[in-house]
């Protein structure tokens, strides 16, 4: 494992492009893009504001960055420097900005989500879309990038729109049965939508592309309900978390729920693997010790070192008590992911901060967990393998697969903290984003060392 | 107490009419008054006579007396005491015969009522004594009923208050039913309640964003514009097209097109997981056939026409398998006959697993009653005891050496001290010989006892073996013959159930299912996608590929003037074989160092852009 040097970075943007050629990331105002494998600077933009929001077009050939503060869109070209585009809202205002999967079309949603502005960046039309509903997930595009789903509130009624892209055409517009709508979700096929209720009541639907209602499913009523959905990648399952502490999985042919995971806290069975993340003071060798230190022995390596120790069971893992009486309590199953290849399915429950759970989805049943120092930030799948990184905050990223488990400290001067991870398409490498910096870690394959030898050897 | 007197009354009525007899009869005779004065002061006339007259007669009156006797005796009915008179005015001479008679027959009267006396009073006595075991067994009984009736007046009382208890459990569980209903109640109105209000914030709000985009929009606000250098084209390379109603119904169609890809899609799969398990079902009836038909052979010989529907029937279905591939075909009426003869046959073979399960644990049973058995825990026992015994000798032998050896270290200088305890030596060693040499004969006897017993042992076992071998091929004909009798009854039980509709026997077959098909299934050579979800879950990923990226970096490090050598990365590899062990890669410092001051002489050219940033 390698890493890179240390680059500057603000607001946790870094995003690498779609082709995974290059890697755009903001500094202040300004736009770096780099060739993702030798990181050397490609473009560099620099913007009228503070960037607060980047985004590669899906042919890689344009980013936008989003400046809400004024109201304003800039685009960049790759291909030509010199070609750029201002999108400027006005006083309508701007509170997110994204493109349309053509890669020529951006969508501004205007403060108070009174509309949403398509800009096409062909002709000079501009296209509204009224009455877009303000929650978590309201637009959402099919992976081949067909249809638009659009959450909408008209009359205090929640409705869907499906709009085709290729020309922003109305498809099917129908209401669906909520209170108040909390998200929608293609699933990977483009073929069925889902649609939760918001978190008051347990309720999610699941819609043809036709608009045809397939079937609701309600786990329970009168608590919290749903907290997090996601697809598996073959569109097979939906697993749904919830308030409770519990994953539901959803089968596509009869969308009844196949099974139920709970996120207990004492674990129990020896079959499950138990990954502890143990805090391990350097071990002070005294024939090892040589004069003058080694430079990075005198650097930042004061931060004790952990590794993973596989606990016996029965463990008991550390668990917060929610507050009952405070808005968004800390319960219920926050984040959960598929593995690319669908076997696996990492989740994290909000009252077990420090655990990831990774679920075997061919046995259905716990398969391992993972027992960090701290809170778990974010994790997420290699894109090609089922490979899991995940950050706590700390100066480490650390990995699953299958095979085991590994802790792996981000070398450099001062405290790295690692705060959200991204990985680049080809799972080869991994941009570990900190406050302020950001750096990549190489997982090579035996190409990319091959490559930074010759680099290195060129610059030497 | 009212009881008692009136059992008692008799008794007490019987004896006071004896007193009153006895009484009276004494007046009659002065010479037994006497005696019976005591019990019977109460009789006037003989207590004036005793108190006027120390004796009944004296010499002045003995004609009253005598008379008085007359008088009294005749009025008792005894013969008078006087002789008939021949004459009125006669006067009556004595008759002393008469006389003597009535004194006799007094005296036994007296004699009688005396023994009477005793008699009743020894009864007297043993009723008295019943009634007082009467009055005890009362008294007691009384106790009895006493602590029975306050045990029940407890019981009662606690039941009462059990009663209250539940009545008071029941109410609280109204109670909270009720509150139950009353939160929900409260809850539904609150939350209708509360969409109300959000409804009417919610119109509200949405009249202010109408207004809000209305004054937005008027504004002819000249900041919403975007500035582009040059429209770039599409990616498609097409050209923009109008909206026309062509181009919705284009929509349309690629939206039904999309779906029914989708469907299509769906559907093949479905179908090839059809396929798959079909081709499972009939692998497994095929072999099922083949396990069966051939245990029909014998019986059929025997009972042919009581076997001949099953038999005929498995024929029946064998040549249909033969002749083509109607399976492909997945008519109802096909699937429906495969369906029925696999249930059926899975039917036979289930009942004859069972039987065969039930005769093994009826002869495992039986095996360990059996005598060959106890004796060779005998014989084991024999051979145990025999080690003990040969262990023992061993000892003692063992610490004789030692005392002998002990004796030759400890053996002094002194000359004649060594010399004496040379000859004693001597001695002794030619006892210990001969001990030995004894010893070692024992060893032998006994090891070639232990031999023969093993032998023995061996030989038992072997011949149970046979023996039970013998028994199981003898039961397993036992079992076939009868088993035709069984299919029939199988059959039987077939119809009726099919008859029925009961479920039970789907059930069987359901859970069997996931059994079969296994071992089924590897010989057809085609466990490849027996189910759709493994066959689109791809199979995990190797754990080599993690493997590989991990032996990379060692590689690398160690190329890299790391400290890392293969010894260090080589327990990572080993580790990695066995997940379950502890394996923890958790960050060597040293060979991130390494990376680290590798990588950033790597992009030192990076850096030097770096520098250019602010």
């Amino acid at each position: 494992m390698n890493f890179s040097e240390v680059f500057k970075l603000s607001s946790l943007l870094c995003k690498f492009s779609p082709d995974g050629k290059y890697l755009a990331s903001c500094v202040q105002y300004r736009l770096v893009v780099r060739d993702a494998s030798t990181l050397q600077i490609c473009q560099l933009y620099a913007c009228l504001d503070q960037i607060q929001h980047i985004e590669w077009s899906a042919d890689s050939l344009f980013i936008l960055c989003a400046l809400y503060k004024r109201g304003l869109v800039q685009v960049w070209s790759l291909e030509q420097p010199e070609w750029h585009c201002k999108i400027d809202e006005g006083s309508a205002g701007l509170v997110a900005s994204c493109w349309s999967p053509d890669g020529r079309h951006i969508l501004n949603t205007t403060e108070f989500h009174l509309r949403i502005t398509v800009w096409s960046l062909c002709t000079k039309s501009v296209s509204y879309i009224k009455y877009p509903k303000a929650c978590q997930q309201g637009i959402t595009f099919t992976r081949d990038g067909r249809y638009l789903a659009l959450a909408e509130r008209r009359d205090c009624k929640d409705y869907v729109s499906i709009l085709v892209c290729s020309d922003w055409q109305l498809l099917r517009h129908f209401d669906t049965d909520t209170q108040d709508l909390a998200g929608i979700e293609w699933a990977p096929n483009g073929c069925v939508l889902a649609a939760w209720d918001s978190c008051l009541e347990y309720k999610i639907l699941l819609y043809s592309l036709d608009g045809r209602l397939l079937s609701t499913f309600c786990a329970y009523e009168w608590s919290l309900g749903i907290k997090s959905v996601a697809w598996s990648p073959s569109s097979q399952f939906l697993a749904v978390g919830s308030y409770d502490g519990k994953v539901r999985i959803l089968n596509h042919v009869t969308w009844k729920m196949i099974t139920e995971f709970g996120h207990p806290a004492t674990i129990n069975n020896p079959k499950i693997v138990v990954y502890k993340e143990a805090e391990k003071s350097p071990p002070l060798v005294l024939g090892r010790l040589a004069f003058p230190p080694p430079r990075a022995a005198a650097g930042p390596l004061s931060s004790t070192e952990s590794e993973y120790e596989v606990a016996s069971v029965p463990v008991s893992l550390q668990t917060l008590k929610p507050a009952a009486d405070r808005a968004n309590p800390r319960i219920g199953i926050g984040a959960l992911a598929f593995s690319p290849d669908n076997c696996f399915l990492a989740t994290r429950s909000d009252s077990v901060p420090t655990a990831v759970w990774i679920w075997d989805i061919q046995k259905l049943r716990l398969l391992a967990v993972l027992e960090q120092l701290s809170a778990v930030r974010c994790f997420q799948w290699d894109p090609r393998q089922a490979r899991l990184a995940i950050c706590t905050g700390g100066g480490k990223v650390y990995l699953w697969s299958p095979a085991g488990c590994v802790s792996v400290q981000v070398p450099g001067e001062g405290d790295f903290q690692v705060l959200s991870v991204c990985w680049h398409l080809s799972g080869d490498s991994l941009a570990l984003l900190s406050k302020d910096h950001f750096c990549l870690c190489f997982l090579e394959t035996e190409q990319g060392v091959g490559t930074a030898f010759g680099q290195r050897g060129d610059h030497m | 107490m009212g009881d008692w007197m009136t059992v008692t009354d008799p008794g007490l009525s019987s004896e006071s009419k004896y007193i009153s007899q006895y009484t009276s009869e004494t007046k009659m005779s002065p010479s037994s008054l006497y005696s019976q004065q005591v019990l019977c002061s109460s009789i006037p006339l003989s207590k004036n006579v005793h108190s006027f007259f120390s004796a009944f007669c004296t010499e002045e009156n003995i004609e009253q007396s005598i008379s008085y006797l007359d008088q009294e005796l005749t009025t008792f009915g005894f013969p008078s005491l006087y002789e008939e008179s021949k004459g009125k005015e006669t006067k009556r001479g004595l008759n002393i015969v008469a006389v003597l008679n009535c004194m006799n027959e007094l005296l036994v009267l007296q004699r009688k009522n005396l023994l009477a006396q005793e008699n009743v009073e020894t009864q007297n006595l043993k009723l008295g004594s019943d009634m007082d075991h009467l009055q005890n067994c009362y008294a007691k009984l009384k106790e009895q009923l006493e602590t029975s009736r306050r045990e029940m007046i407890g019981l009662q009382e606690r039941d009462r208050q059990l009663q209250c208890k539940n009545r008071n459990l029941h109410q609280l569980l109204k109670n909270e039913k009720d509150e139950v209903q009353k939160l929900q109640n409260i809850i539904a109105s609150r939350a209708t309640q509360y969409n109300h209000d959000m409804k009417r914030k919610e119109r509200e709000y949405n009249k202010l964003k109408e207004r809000l985009h209305q004054l937005v929009m008027n504004k002819k606000d000249k900041k919403i514009a975007m500035e582009v250098l040059n429209y770039v084209g599409r990616a498609d390379g097409k050209r923009g097209s109008w909206r026309t109603g062509k181009t919705e119904a284009r929509n349309e169609d690629e939206m039904y097109k999309i779906l029914l890809n989708d469907y299509e899609y769906r559907q093949k799969q479905i179908l090839m997981e059809n396929a798959e398990l079909k081709k499972v079902l009939q692998q497994m009836k095929k072999e099922m056939i083949s396990l069966l038909s051939p245990q029909k052979q014998k019986p059929r010989e025997r009972a042919d026409d009581s076997t001949g529907t099953v038999i005929s029937d498995i024929e029946e279905d064998a040549g249909e398998l033969s002749r083509e591939s109607t399976w492909d075909l997945s008519c109802e009426t096909v699937r429906e006959q495969l369906t029925n003869s696999i249930r059926k046959q899975w039917r036979i073979l289930k009942s004859h697993v069972e039987k065969l399960d039930n005769q093994v644990s009826k002869v495992h049973l039986e095996g360990f009653n059996d005598e060959d058995v106890i004796s060779r825990q005998d014989h084991e026992q024999e051979t145990e005891k025999l080690e003990l015994e040969i262990q023992q000798c061993k000892e003692m032998i063992k610490t004789q050496q030692q005392l002998l050896q002990q004796q030759l270290a400890t053996a002094c200088d002194d000359d004649t001290a060594s010399l004496l305890r040379d000859c004693y030596l001597l001695e002794e060693k030619e006892r210990l010989k001969e001990e030995w040499s004894l010893f070692k004969e024992q060893k032998k006897n006994f090891e070639k006892e232990r031999r023969s017993f093993t032998e023995a042992a061996i030989r038992l076992g072997l011949e149970r073996k046979a023996f039970e071998e013998e028994r199981a091929s003898w039961l397993k004909q036992q079992f076939l013959n009868m088993t035709t009798f069984d299919h029939q009854n199988s059959e039987n039980v077939k119809l009726f159930s099919a008859f029925s509709g009961s479920s039970d026997w789907d059930n069987p077959t359901v859970h069997s299912r996931p059994r079969q098909k296994k071992p089924h299934g590897a010989p057809s050579g085609s466990p490849v996608c027996t189910s759709k979800l493994t066959k689109s879950l791809p199979a995990s990923p190797s754990t080599s590929d993690f493997c590989q990226t991990r032996s990379c970096v060692s590689e690398y490090s160690s190329i890299s003037v790391l400290n890392t050598t293969p010894e260090e990365s080589k327990p990572n590899q080993v580790g990695r074989e066995c997940t379950n062990q502890k394996w923890s890669v958790a960050s060597r410092p040293d060979s991130q160092e390494g990376c680290c001051s590798g990588c950033s002489s790597t992009h030192a050219d990076a850096h030097i852009e770096k520098d250019d940033l602010p």
